[in-house]
């Protein structure tokens, strides 16, 4: 498969600090990708190398097959920097204007695809407010704006909730939506787990300049599963019987715990429960949310 | 094409800088006062007055106007571009145009025409301004004053204030404002000072004082434009009096005219590299 981003070894250091130790990460083309660490552990840093913003101290970095920094492929990147700000007297609408002419647009294109991006992104009845009226979640908004005006086949979205009131994380969870409905691949630095959540297929945990682990938090498929339920009339033979599919097997009252390698498999154990005559009264996968799984692979220090 | 777009909205960026608008309202009130001073100069010169003396005169006054405005354009071009760079640095707002398809020198390039423009308009209104207002006071009575070598002494400004500029585009790159001023400012200073010893070293024959001022304007051949372009603007007569302070006793060369062309292009140009090799 395409990779949308691909690093190898990518290391970065400012003085004797160490922003990005050794990081190497792949994200496949259409995968809304997330990127978490605490704070000071290199997220930023390593979006400005994907963006050419910065150049790596070592390792190396391919942005839609091309090495992170190349111009022309920037026409198919679009990003929302942290906290977007641009020259306060520009109107929202010749904002995304000369966005799209950098971005080689031309006058037709513009003219259809600002207003429906204004409209998208609420601010149509602001189209001719200059920028130093806007809020600071107005600011964000537009700037959502000008990283979508090309279409772009990846998106970085560094913190795009900063400043949002619920409204607009409702609505940066539609556009990210609306993206991988289209194919891009989206590249998400966020604090807010429960966004994360809700919008990744996949998420990475980096601290100290180093990627931890990556997890998919989508379908499941090949996820290993704790299972809780609640039983009654489950004999010793029962429980011997469920090794076949679980592990960790363990009954404690009426409340029977396993673990299976795949949530597939639970109507399977559902039916040979039913069939040994087993009282069946609830069955409820625990999932881990994000917020335990980032404080146990992240730690609770904040990474400092 | 990235330079335009960048070169646009930089000119409309400069042009609504408040330095530039108090610049331009303190050009307006020097041009009411050079004008009424103009104007009293030519009136109150007795009748009798010899014609060469009331107009020698008259040009004096005019050179002490191009020395004010000379003096305000490039004060003015330093304080309005010295933070457009290092300032776009520290907020972030040169990440939303450095991520677009245009490669960083356009970026710069577009930056630098952009208060360019902005540069070249104020020195045409100022300079526009004096002349033509003593101009047009003297039609009457002396059948109206002009500079010796407008364009020549005009062009020589407005390249003082590019050099300026590029001067602060390269500082920029690597410092914050405060320290890109403080160097910009320093280093017309030491001109400055080095253009004075040089008049004065031709004046008193001492050759070794002379160099001192050479090497001065081999630092920062700001001034060197300056007394280049006095001595092109001012009558004959008057540079023939030698010194004044506004006449060059000891007139930079072409090869400096040439060499302060080449430092400006030099800026620029390590302005460019260094903007396109540093983290933004």
């Amino acid at each position: 498969m395409d990779s949308a981003i691909k690093t190898q070894g990518l290391r970065k250091v400012y003085g004797q600090k160490v922003a990005v130790r050794r990081l190497t990460l792949e994200v496949p083309r259409g995968e809304v990708f997330g990127f978490l660490g605490p704070n000071g552990a290199g997220k930023t840093t390593s979006i400005r190398i994907l963006l050419g913003l910065a150049a790596p101290s070592a390792g190396r970095a391919w942005v839609l097959e091309r090495p992170a920094g190349d111009v022309a492929t920037r026409r198919k990147i679009g990003f929302l920097p942290e906290h977007f700000r641009f020259y306060d007297w520009l109107t929202a609408s010749e904002l995304l204007r000369f966005h799209g002419r950098l971005y080689g647009m031309s006058q037709v294109d513009l003219r259809r695809r600002a207003p429906a991006l204004l409209d998208l992104v609420g601010l149509t009845d602001h189209a001719d407010k200059p920028l130093r009226d806007f809020s600071k979640g107005m600011l964000q908004r537009i700037g959502l704006a000008q990283a979508l005006l090309n279409d772009p086949d990846l998106i970085f979205l560094d913190e795009p909730t900063s400043g949002l009131d619920p409204v607009g994380r409702r609505l940066v969870r539609d556009v990210i939506k609306a993206q991988r409905e289209r194919g891009a691949t989206v590249f998400l630095n966020s604090h807010l787990l429960s966004e994360v959540e809700i919008t990744c297929d996949r998420v990475a945990f980096i601290k100290h300049g180093e990627l931890l682990e990556t997890r998919e938090l989508r379908g499941g498929a090949g996820e290993a599963v704790r299972v809780s339920m609640r039983v009654q009339k489950l004999s010793e033979g029962d429980v011997n019987g469920l090794s076949t599919w679980a592990s960790s097997v363990r009954l404690e009252g009426e409340r029977l715990t396993f673990t299976v390698a795949d949530a597939e498999v639970l109507p399977q154990i559902l039916r040979f429960l039913v069939g040994r005559g087993v009282d069946v009264y609830e069955v409820a996968p625990q999932r881990t949310s994000l917020e335990e799984l980032f404080l146990q692979i992240v730690g609770t220090d904040g990474g400092l | 094409m990235g330079t335009w777009i960048m070169a646009g909205v930089t000119f409309r960026e400069a042009a609504r800088k408040k330095v530039l608008w108090m610049a331009l309202a303190a050009g307006a009130a020097f041009l009411c006062l050079f004008a009424t001073g103009m104007y009293y100069e030519l009136k109150d010169v007795g009748p009798h007055t010899n014609m060469l003396f009331k107009r020698e005169g008259a040009s004096a006054l005019l050179m002490v106007g191009f020395y004010a405005v000379d003096l305000m354009a490039v004060v003015m071009t330093v304080l309005t571009s010295v933070d457009t760079l290092s300032g776009e640095l520290a907020s972030g707002t040169i990440q939303a145009v450095a991520t677009k398809p245009i490669p960083r020198w356009e970026l710069l390039l577009g930056k630098w025409l952009g208060f360019a423009g902005m540069v070249t308009v104020y020195v045409a209104l100022m300079v526009g301004g004096i002349v033509g207002s003593t101009y047009l006071l003297s039609l009457h009575s002396l059948g109206g004053i002009l500079p010796h070598h407008l364009l020549r002494g005009a062009g020589l400004i407005w390249l003082e204030c590019i050099l300026m500029l590029s001067l602060t585009f390269r500082m920029g790159t690597s410092f914050s404002t405060m320290t890109n001023g403080v160097v910009a400012l320093g280093l017309h200073g030491i001109a400055f000072i080095g253009g004075w010893i040089e008049q004065a070293a031709a004046l008193t024959h001492s050759p070794r004082a002379l160099n001192v001022g050479i090497a001065a304007s081999l630092i920062m051949p700001s001034e060197a434009l300056w007394r280049r372009a006095a001595f092109e603007m001012q009558s004959p007569i008057l540079n023939a009096l030698g010194f004044s302070p506004f006449s060059a006793a000891s007139v930079p060369s072409v090869f400096m005219i040439l060499y302060a062309g080449l430092y400006m292009t030099l800026a620029l140009a390590l302005a460019v590299r260094r903007f396109s090799q540093r983290d933004l």
